[in-house]
């Protein structure tokens, strides 16, 4: 059982604050991505609970044992980081052998299971080298195979993917899932890239400015956004956020068109909608906005079209079929049950 | 041969002949001045006072012969050596930590530590050779090779700090912290990791360090009267001696420090970041 609770952490540098007071659970055998822009304390969060870093206050506890007091090697985790940090003094073979050698493990067993986690990442060809002889994924598959090999209860992965070239990531992110899925490990997996996140996580906890603002599966962090940032930080391209003058009754006037949104004091709210969540349609119907298309973008499956609606940029994905050209006007149906209300504060309403 | 060397353009042809120019310059200004020292070495006496020079030396080494016979040179060279290895341990021992603190923990006053430790340098040694001579006699340390050892360490411990701050700045962190992760403590990650990465650039410092007290005279001349080190032995008894002397003294003083560079080369270079993986 490698549960990983995370009690009230804060870390100050200093005098600025990069981590407020988190509380985190992480499941046995789950894989919980931290996702958030550079600088948001992702990083730090996970070298808190690798012990590579000391939390100013708080607790780390994994499975039923307190471990923030404890040393790294005393923690039963292991890490790969994001430039490999391979030795470059020692074969592949003595990199992946390195933590089964210092637990001590008598050498038949660290040959079998060399071997066998070489095999996994598909390294055994290249037992003999020395990390200046591998290209930078082989190196990757090395430090995840040095990690793997210990059988830890819980593996840390800062940013293990992001000094690869684009198609490299992309295989390895499916490798690395179904590795880890048939392993019995526990992972937190940090990234800024919001499409590893969605693709690996069992859930994504998003950090923004030294807090978790949410952390649920990727489906609901994309439909759901807790925080007007959530939705504007996830999905590509980013949702669609509107002004909406509050008529009372939960009725607003969003681009001219009378809404049902939720009953709310404020004079104003913000209406939020994935471009994919908005039809363009022939019929105008209440509720629709019209729009005066200003790019078009063909991207194969589909178009990526600019609108302006009422001084405000909209973006809509269109079929690649429909024809539609810059000056347009076009009608767009936001669909209803898609469509999510934040307030001033960039808090959800509902 | 590519076939893009194979087309090259005035400037490139001008940059290589520069290149190519100032490397036989540079080896010019270092073997000129050691050949005409080792073949006036192996002249005879007559010789080396004669005009004009011959090219090649008459191999004859009565001058080497007769200074080696010279009383007193056999037991300064050997000073030398304790000296100069003496320097080299502690420099490193001292040295190190020091440099591995400075490149991995952040405390208060670093950087003025940083800048203090080559202000010891610029601290005129006859200025503290007094002092320091009636400190050592009070303390017993006077006339030893460990006294004298002492005083190499701290001209030789500048470099020694500074250059493994640069080497171990130059072991990324990451390393270290993998190797704690996956059950190193701190010292086990520095035996297992950091060390085997920074020995080559620890053998070049501690040649520096050996070469340093080698060359150093005037603490030696100020501190040691029986246990001279061989420079030391060699202001005092040759400054009157006939040219052919000074010619075999220069030698012996040049040839095992040159001997020694030679011997570490893999690791200077190493050291100055020609990779050898």
């Amino acid at each position: 059982m490698a549960q990983i609770t995370i009690k009230q952490v804060a870390k100050q540098f200093g005098k600025t604050h990069a981590l407020h007071s988190i509380d985190l659970t992480v499941a046995d055998k789950e894989f919980l991505v931290l996702l958030g822009a550079s600088g948001c304390g992702k990083t730090t969060l996970l070298r808190i609970v690798a012990g590579l870093e000391t939390a100013t206050t708080g607790e780390v506890w994994i499975g039923d044992r307190r471990v923030d007091k404890l040393a790294p090697k005393d923690r039963g985790i292991a890490m790969v980081f994001q430039n490999y940090a391979v030795f470059p003094h020692l074969t592949v073979y003595e990199n992946i052998a390195f933590g089964l050698r210092m637990s001590k493990v008598a050498e038949s067993e660290i040959d079998k299971r060399v071997k066998r986690t070489a095999g996994l990442m598909h390294i055994d060809q290249l037992l003999q080298r020395y990390s200046g002889q591998l290209s930078g994924g082989q190196r990757q598959r090395v430090a995840v195979s040095r990690a793997l090999a210990t059988e830890p209860d819980v593996i840390l992965m800062d940013e293990p993917l992001s000094n690869l070239d684009a198609l490299l990531r992309m295989e390895m992110r499916t490798e690395l899932k179904s590795i880890l899925a048939e392993s019995d490990t526990t992972t937190i997996y940090v990234t800024h890239d919001q499409v590893e996140a969605m693709s690996m996580a069992d859930r994504i906890a998003i950090m923004h400015e030294g807090n978790i603002v949410q952390a649920t599966s990727p489906v609901e962090v994309y439909r759901n956004p807790a925080t007007r940032f959530v939705g504007s930080f996830i999905g590509n391209p980013p949702m669609n956020f509107l002004q909406a003058k509050n008529l009372g009754d939960g009725w607003f006037d969003v681009c001219g068109a009378r809404m049902q949104g939720p009953r709310h004091d404020a004079s104003e709210l913000e209406l939020a909608v994935r471009p994919e969540d908005i039809n363009s349609t022939d019929s105008h119907g209440e509720g629709d906005w019209q729009g005066i298309v200003k790019v078009v973008e063909p991207l194969g499956s589909h178009l990526q079209v600019t609108c302006v609606v009422s001084d405000q940029q909209c973006r809509v994905v269109m079929d690649s079929d429909v024809i539609v050209k810059p000056g347009d006007t076009v009608n767009l149906a936001p669909v209803a049950e898609r469509v999510r209300w934040y307030d001033a504060n960039g808090d959800r309403v509902q | 041969m590519s076939t893009e060397s194979t087309v090259v353009t005035g400037n490139q042809r001008i940059a290589k002949w520069s290149v190519n120019i100032s490397i036989v310059f540079l080896c010019l200004w270092v073997l000129v001045p050691i050949y005409l020292l080792i073949a006036n070495t192996f002249s005879s006496p007559a010789e080396v006072n004669a005009f004009p020079k011959r090219i090649y030396p008459s191999f004859d080494t009565e001058s080497v012969r007769f200074f080696m016979n010279f009383y007193g040179v056999g037991s300064a060279l050997w000073n030398s050596f304790k000296v100069a290895c003496l320097t080299m341990i502690m420099s490193i021992a001292v040295g190190a930590p020091a440099g591995y603190a400075l490149s991995r923990f952040e405390f208060r006053g670093k950087n003025t530590f940083r800048v203090l430790v080559l202000m010891t340098r610029a601290f005129p040694l006859p200025l503290l050779a007094l002092p320091l001579a009636v400190m050592f006699i009070k303390v017993g340390l006077d006339d030893t090779v460990l006294g004298l050892a002492i005083v190499h360490t701290v001209l030789a411990l500048p470099f020694a700090v500074l250059i493994t701050f640069s080497l171990f700045s130059g072991v990324p962190v990451e390393l270290e912290e993998a190797a704690w992760t996956l059950g190193c403590n701190r010292l086990q990650a520095f035996i297992k990791v950091i060390f085997p990465l920074v020995l080559p650039g620890i053998a070049a410092s501690a040649i520096f360090a050996f070469v340093i007290s080698w060359n150093e005279v005037f603490a030696a001349a100020v501190l040691t009267i029986e246990h001279r080190t061989l420079p030391a032995f060699l202001l005092q008894s040759l400054d009157d001696a006939p040219l052919h002397l000074k010619f075999a003294g220069g030698a012996v003083l040049v040839v095992p420090a040159l001997i020694f560079i030679f011997m570490v080369r893999k690791y200077l270079f190493s050291m100055w970041g020609i990779a050898n993986r």
